[in-house]
Order: C-alpha cells, then sequence, then structure tokens
C-alpha cells in the first residue's frame, strides 16, 4: 500500500501550519521529514493518519493494505502512550481487543511480536518498571501487533539518551531488514534521518512546506560502512535546515 | 600528566577552610509510619482518663473514657447498639451507594460529553455549596419523614461532590493516550471503559474518601428529625438529656465508622491502583 499526500494544506483558526505538502510514500520505504520546530511535522503526521482532517488536500491511500493487516495507519509516539495500567502484554492486547479475534490468535500475535522485539521476558512488567529505551520497545510491538500498512512516527527516538537511541536504530534497521516495514518518520535528529531513510523530505518554516527533498540510495544494512557519504548528506541538509532554524528561531509564536 | 600537576598542588596548597557541603534535601517525603496512628489515639485516651481520674478535668465539663466505654457497654448490653447501629448503616449504605454511583455516572457524562457539560456543570456548581441539611425540611416533604428523607439528603449530599470529582478525574486523563486509543481504531466503548475509566479512578476513589465523609456528617443531621432508631438519634437523645458519657460513645462509634470507611478506601485504591508506585 503507496500513500499519496495531495496539496495538504492546514491551518489552525488563522494560524497557517502546513501548505501544499505534495508527498509520496511507497510500500517499504522509510521517508524521514525533517524541519524546524513548530514547522508543522507532528500536524502532518497526525492528518496521514487521520486524527484530524486537513483544511484543503487530501491524503490518497494506494492499493490495499496487505492481508491480515488489522490498523494500515499505526502510530508510535515520542512519549510512548503506554497505559500506565497494564502490563507489558496488556498494552499489546489493548489494540487487538475490539477485533473479534480468538484469545488464543491474539495470545499467539502477543507472543510472536514480544520475541521480535526481545521483550518476551518482560511481558508482565509494568510501564512504570521499564526505562525509556524498553518502553519504546513495546510501543514498538504494539504497533507491529495490529500489521500495520504504514508506521507513523513522530520522533520515536527524542526522550531516550543517545545510547539507548543508537540501540533502538539498529533494532529499527534490523527490523525493517528482516520485514521491510513503511514508515512516516519525523524527526529533528539529522543522524536519524540519514541512517533510516530512504528519503529525507525537508520541510521550511512555518507555514510548512516541502523545501527540498533528498534520497539516499545507500541499503540500509551497508550505511555504517558509508559514514563519508552520510555525513555530506548530513551537512547538505543543515545547510537547508540552518537559515529556515534561526529565521523560525527569532519568530514570535503569536506573531 | 605534567600539566594537571600544578593545577592538584595549587588546590591543595592553598590554605582555605574546608567542610562537606551541608545536606539540605531531606523533608517533604512522607513515609508509612505504622505505629504512630495507634499511638497518638492512645496517648490521647491515656492523658484524658489520667486527666479524669486526677480531677484536672471535670467530670462535668467531659466524662472520661471509662464512664464513656461503661455507657458504651450498657448500650451493648440493651442489644439496642446494634438496632442503632443497623438502622444508620442502611441509610448510610444505601444513600451513599446510590449518590456515588449516580455521581459517578452523571460526571463521566459531563467529562465526556459536550452537551452535558454545557447544561449541567452550572447546574452542579450551583447546588454543590447548598447545605443540604438546610433542605431537610424540603425532603421531608418530598420523601416523607420516615427513611426516605433520610437516605435522600446522604444521597444528595453524595452526589455532588462525586460529580465534581469525576469529571475533574476525566478531565485530567492524559488526552495523548486517547489520542493513540483512537490511532489504533478502539471503539467509543473501549475508550471510555480501558483508558478513561482506569485514568479518572484515582480520582474518583479520593472523591469517595470525602463523599464517605459527608454521608456520616449528613448522616446526625438526616437522624435528627423523627428518627426513633440510628446513631445519630442516640447521640441527639444523649444530648438533650445532657448525658455526656452517652455523647462521646455515639461520638466514638461515628469516628469508628469513618476509619472503617476509609480502611476500606484504602484497600479499594491499593486493589485497583496496584499499577502506581
Ligand atoms: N491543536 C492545535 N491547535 C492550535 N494550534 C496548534 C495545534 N497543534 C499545533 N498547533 C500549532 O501548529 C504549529 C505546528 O505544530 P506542530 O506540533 O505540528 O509542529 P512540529 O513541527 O511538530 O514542532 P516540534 O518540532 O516542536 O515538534 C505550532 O505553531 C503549534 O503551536
Ligand atoms: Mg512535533
Amino acid at each position: 500500500m503507496d500513500l499519496h499526500l495531495q496539496k495538504l494544506s492546514h491551518d489552525y483558526g488563522k494560524l497557517a501550519v502546513l501548505r501544499d505538502i505534495e508527498l509520496e510514500v511507497r510500500s517499504r520505504e522509510i521517508v524521514c521529514i525533517v524541519g524546524p520546530s513548530g514547522c508543522g511535522k507532528s500536524t502532518l503526521l497526525r492528518l496521514v493518519g487521520g486524527l484530524e482532517q486537513p483544511t484543503r488536500g487530501q491524503v490518497m491511500q494506494i492499493g490495499e493494505p496487505p492481508a491480515g493487516c488489522l490498523n494500515p495507519l499505526t502510530y508510535i509516539f515520542q512519549d510512548f502512550a503506554l497505559l500506565p495500567w497494564r502490563s507489558v502484554k496488556g498494552n499489546i492486547s489493548l489494540v487487538l481487543e475490539d477485533r473479534g479475534l480468538g484469545r488464543g490468535e491474539a495470545e499467539e500475535i502477543i507472543t510472536d511480536v514480544l520475541r521480535r522485539t526481545k521483550l518476551s521476558d518482560f511481558a508482565d512488567a509494568w510501564p512504570r518498571q521499564l526505562s525509556g529505551g524498553m518502553k519504546q520497545r513495546v510501543a514498538v510491538a504494539r504497533a507491529l501487533a495490529v500489521k500495520p500498512a504504514v508506521m507513523l512516527m513522530d520522533e520515536p527516538l527524542s526522550a531516550l539518551d543517545s545510547q539507548t537511541r543508537e540501540l533502538l536504530m539498529d533494532d529499527l534497521v534490523e527490523l525493517w531488514l528482516t520485514e521491510g516495514f513503511t514508515a512516516v518518520y519525523v524527526t529533528h535528529n539529522l543522524a536519524e534521518a540519514v541512517r533510516l531513510g530512504h528519503k529525507i523530505v525537508v520541510l521550511s518554516r512555518r507555514p510548512g512546506r516541502v523545501r527540498e527533498m533528498v534520497s539516499i540510495d545507500i541499503p540500509l544494512d551497508q550505511r555504517k560502512n558509508h559514514v563519508k557519504e552520510l555525513d555530506d548528506k548530513q551537512k547538505l541538509l543543515w545547510s537547508m535546515l540552518r537559515d529556515e532554524a534561526m529565521a523560525a528561531d527569532q519568530e514570535l509564536l503569536d506573531g | 600528566m605534567a600539566d594537571t600537576r600544578p593545577i592538584s598542588s595549587q588546590s591543595q596548597s592553598a590554605e582555605e577552610p574546608a567542610k562537606t557541603v551541608p545536606f539540605r534535601g531531606g523533608g517533604f517525603v512522607v513515609k508509612p509510619l505504622g505505629v504512630i496512628a495507634p499511638l497518638v489515639f492512645v496517648v490521647i485516651i491515656a492523658l484524658w482518663e489520667l486527666g479524669s481520674q486526677t480531677g484536672f478535668i471535670s467530670g462535668l465539663v467531659l466524662p472520661s473514657p471509662s464512664e464513656s466505654f461503661e455507657a458504651f457497654r450498657q448500650l451493648f448490653d440493651s442489644g439496642l447498639l446494634f438496632v442503632h447501629l443497623s438502622a444508620s448503616l442502611q441509610r448510610i449504605v444505601i444513600g451513599w451507594t446510590v449518590g456515588s454511583t449516580l455521581g459517578i455516572i452523571v460526571g463521566l457524562m459531563i467529562g465526556l460529553s459536550s452537551v452535558a457539560r454545557a447544561g449541567l456543570a452550572p447546574l452542579v456548581s450551583a447546588i454543590f455549596p447548598i447545605p443540604k441539611i438546610a433542605l431537610l425540611p424540603l425532603f421531608i416533604i418530598w420523601f416523607g419523614i420516615g427513611e426516605g428523607s433520610k437516605v435522600a439528603t446522604i444521597l444528595f449530599g453524595t452526589f455532588f461532590p462525586t460529580v465534581i470529582t469525576t469529571y475533574g478525574g476525566v478531565d485530567n486523563v492524559d488526552r495523548n493516550l486517547i489520542r493513540m486509543g483512537q490511532s489504533f481504531g478502539l471503539s467509543w466503548m473501549s475508550i471510555v471503559r480501558k483508558i478513561i475509566l482506569p485514568g479518572a479512578l484515582p480520582a474518583i476513589l479520593s472523591g469517595c474518601r470525602i463523599s464517605g465523609s459527608i454521608a456520616i456528617i449528613l448522616l446526625v443531621a438526616a437522624e435528627m428529625i423523627g428518627a426513633e432508631f440510628g446513631i445519630g438519634a442516640y447521640i441527639l437523645m444523649a444530648g438533650s438529656l445532657f448525658a455526656t458519657d452517652q455523647l462521646i460513645a455515639g461520638v466514638a462509634i461515628l469516628s469508628v465508622m469513618g476509619l472503617c470507611f476509609a480502611w476500606v478506601i484504602g484497600r479499594a485504591e491499593k486493589y485497583f491502583l496496584n499499577w502506581r508506585t
């Protein structure tokens, strides 16, 4: 299943947030979105997943989601959004409960996603007992449980320390290599963008427009051997973002 | 290496006085100290008894604990204790249960629906501060001098605070969790049952604590009119006869009822909120 964002624009009252976003997300592709703070990245993601309605334009779903997909557009949130009153297992079963699956079937899915995210030993732990990195893994497991066609990730690693981030990034790369998921990945960390992105979209300051689109052709599993190229890409991205970020920083929020 | 030495020797050679950094991070942490609560009761009652025995506290001013206990024993022996207690418990259990249940339902409605909020929230805020005791005569006209008016007083008294704490609790549920539920396509009912209700439960339970105390306060007020039996009626009778030992005994029973109620709520919190630290 592909996504096609067509002339997407959004306003909050008088505040113009997004303007004419045109973007294609192909199956098995990770599209990273970077942009200065407040340019509408999170808003864009909410529009893509149908949590909000765009003022103008539309998000088209092209093709059918793969068989067995329970929730085609699935989010992974920056703050994990785990229910503190449910165990790791309970948090995952939450998203399976309304779907008329048999008990055995749901149980099977839970065991499977816990194994894939290396969480099998933590099935009965409470969220409060987990570190940030583990919480985000639970959120990834929960997302995988509904077999999404596209994962929508809003700064999934931003709440983590840099070592944990590094580890989780490796996990995501590994996951992509084995399963090839599709994702729209919002981040403000350019290193993450060049490590994970097949396509990197640079947004301008608010109102956000697509300023530039950068493709990286190096396969994900070989990126660690191409430090130089990635570094150049990162510098290129920063040179595009720098002016926008500086200008955005100088603006008054309600101006 | 070479350039670290002068720095360390410099800092050591300096003749400044040295002392450890004073600790100032203490306090503001409440730890459970199981023995203190009973100890406080025992000490106060012992001092009071001592004061009465020595004549420091005149029996006219305040009866001694042993006299009050004697009054309690007489009540117990006469078999009237259970008559009073069951009459009161029945009123309080019915009034509080119905009041709280309706309060939680209406509170959820106000918390979940804009229409209900616009319509009901101002009404609740307007009626909440009215002392329900003042409405007792009206309740008697509406629900009769018997059980009806007494239960109604407790019911109304517990309903309003429960509404307010419940919708406050619903308002405080993390919006991101609700958004998460929507993004996974959970049904409205599932979001309410699995996200909003558990999220509001801590507030609802602490609301129950408050409404429980209110129920006991109103019980006495309600039993002051036309009640033959009940702890409140017993206290009122004792008061009008200036039988202060019986009065203290009655008040102590109310206080124990309050403690039992608080204990039950405490157990409920432990059971339902075991996910918290
Ligand atoms: N629900 C809302 N109502 C009104 N204004 C909003 C709302 N959500 C976001 N905004 C405004 O829209 C703009 C874009 O917000 P958004 O959260 O999408 O930015 P962002 O690019 O994700 O920023 P950040 O890098 O800080 O995460 C901001 O100026 C924000 O204040
Ligand atoms: Mg954001």
